[in-house]
């Protein structure tokens, strides 16, 4: 089928709980200023951890207590509160109402796919094990199995909402919210559902970081600088910085969008998923360099996009040392001479790398600077790393505005080999 | 400690997981916890926890299984005080 022929998906609702903002406005305002929401995390120095900085959403307590009934949140651990305050946003956003609890109604067109990293690790690492090595099973109580599910972001959502169309979860680990919005793209172009809310989430969690620490993938050279830890692009990048929170997109059907008369923010023109097996370099930690150009150039095809006509790209870029193979990839999926490649962003460079929030965290970021035209700032790469250099042109330093910008692609990569990309348009009816 | 003052506690603490806030404003001994003031039965090892956290008491299981009435609640818990 030719992209022309494919059904139409359109972003009518967005919703934000990001490092540097909560809620769309003051999350738009911060990537403009390209304000970094990386902080000192006093979980993390007490523990004895190499990265001491991370990047955490401010006052989602406040907000849960004025949003969520008092039964609601003593379900509700860390990612079911992010995830639900940004789905609720973007369902508002779009136009929507919240049902009443006591309503009978289902809404059968439209259904969730909400991913998630790493899931419920703070419930496990606070009350699953101590509990259990304590035989004191029977003070779980009820709300532990619901907030340690990996689908619980996404069943916790359908009950504030009525959903009653496919709720699921989807786990990619870094291409989760990515992936959720390709696939929720795809359920709609199937005929199968009208709406879908996608995107991810992730707790702010030491016991989710420590491994990562572990690992050495963290930068460790910047805790007296938090705002300067997260360094995509950079010669002195040293490895990625936690991030954390959630990003949820509700995509709709154009058919749908325009029957309620809703506002449409962004078009989501394509999208491709793809892994690389393992294999030509790739690894569990790794990604193969040609399943990655693959899945841009799958991406770029579904939405009947000329790799020329690009406008602007929203990374992966998370500050290790796969930077320098990304933007080599998209090179070479553009088929792009080096000085040639639009601007290139990295919302990590100021949020930090939200893992199975990432996604759905940077596509928020994608759609405003497409509907707005501008492109945000990726900050703390003053130097630019040595084999980024050809391209350093390309890489906005301020606030660059951009009127002009139609096409921006979007792409995120994860543990696994696994790749996500999306292709958003600005609206044209 | 007063059978008023336990059903006082008991109400408040039951509080967060009634779904029918009418019934609650009427509640008695008589209120059935899970069919008039529709708490989720599955909320009920919740509700159980909190009595043993606000009493400072032990419930066995087979106790809670005594528990359909806000009565048996307040009766339990005082007998144990």
């Amino acid at each position: 089928m030719s992209a022309a022929e494919k059904k139409r998906i359109v972003i009518t609702g967005i919703g934000v709980v990001a490092p540097n903002g909560v809620g769309v406005g003051a999350y738009e305002e911060a990537l403009r200023a390209g304000r970094s929401g990386i902080k000192s995390q006093e979980s993390m120095i007490e523990q004895n951890f190499g990265c001491t900085v991370a990047g955490t959403p401010e006052g989602v307590d406040d907000l849960c207590e004025k949003t969520f009934s008092e039964e609601e949140l003593l379900a509700m651990n860390m990612n079911h509160r992010y995830a639900s305050l940004a789905a609720l946003e973007a369902w508002k956003d779009a136009g929507l109402e919240r049902p009443a609890h006591d309503s009978e109604e289902v809404d059968w067109d439209t259904g969730a796919i909400l991913g998630t990293g790493i899931g419920g690790m703070d419930t496990i690492a606070g009350k699953v094990v101590p509990l259990t090595d304590a035989k004191r099973i029977r003070r779980m109580g009820s709300t532990c199995v619901e907030q340690v599910m990996a689908s619980g972001i996404s069943a916790r959502l359908s009950g504030q909402l009525a959903l009653g169309n496919q709720v699921t979860t989807n786990s990619s680990a870094c291409s989760t919210g990515t992936e959720a919005l390709a696939m929720g793209m795809e359920r709609i172009r199937a005929g199968l559902a009208d709406r879908m809310l996608c995107g991810g989430a992730e707790a702010a969690s030491h016991y989710i970081w420590s491994g990562f620490d572990s690992m050495r993938v963290l930068n460790r050279g910047s805790n007296d600088e938090p705002e300067k830890a997260s360094r995509p692009l950079s010669a002195s990048a040293g490895g990625f910085i936690p991030g954390s929170g959630a990003g949820v997109v509700l995509i709709e059907s154009l058919e749908s969008a325009l029957a309620r008369g809703a506002t449409i923010r962004a078009e989501l023109a394509g999208g491709g998923v793809n892994c690389g097996g393992h294999r030509m370099g790739g690894s569990m930690t790794a990604p193969n360099p040609t399943s990655v150009q693959r899945c841009i150039s799958a991406a770029l095809t579904d939405a009947g996009v000329d790799p020329r006509d690009v406008d602007a790209i929203n990374g992966h870029l998370t500050a290790t040392g796969a930077d320098p193979k990304e933007v080599g990839s998209w090179a070479r999926a553009r088929g792009r001479e080096p000085g040639e490649l639009p601007p290139i962003t990295s919302t990590k460079s100021m949020i930090g790398h939200g893992l199975g929030a990432a996604g759905g965290l940077e596509a928020v970021a994608s759609i405003l600077m497409v509907e707005k035209g501008f492109v945000h700032p990726s900050v703390n790469c003053e130097d630019v790393h040595p084999e980024i250099e050809p391209h350093a042109a390309s890489i906005p330093h301020e606030l660059l505005e951009k009127p002009d910008l139609d096409v921006l692609v979007k792409a995120g990569f994860g543990f696994g080999d696994v790749n996500a990309c999306l292709v958003f348009k600005r609206y044209k009816a | 400690m007063e059978q008023s003052e336990v059903m006082e506690r008991v109400v408040k603490i039951l509080t967060p997981w009634v779904k029918d806030e009418g019934a609650l404003a009427n509640v008695g001994m008589e209120t059935n916890i899970l069919e008039d003031l529709k708490v989720n039965s599955a909320r009920l090892v919740d509700v159980v926890i909190a009595f043993e956290d606000d009493f400072d008491i032990e419930i066995a299981d087979e106790d809670v299984d005594k528990v359909n009435t806000v009565g048996d609640a307040v009766t339990l818990i005082s007998a144990k005080l």
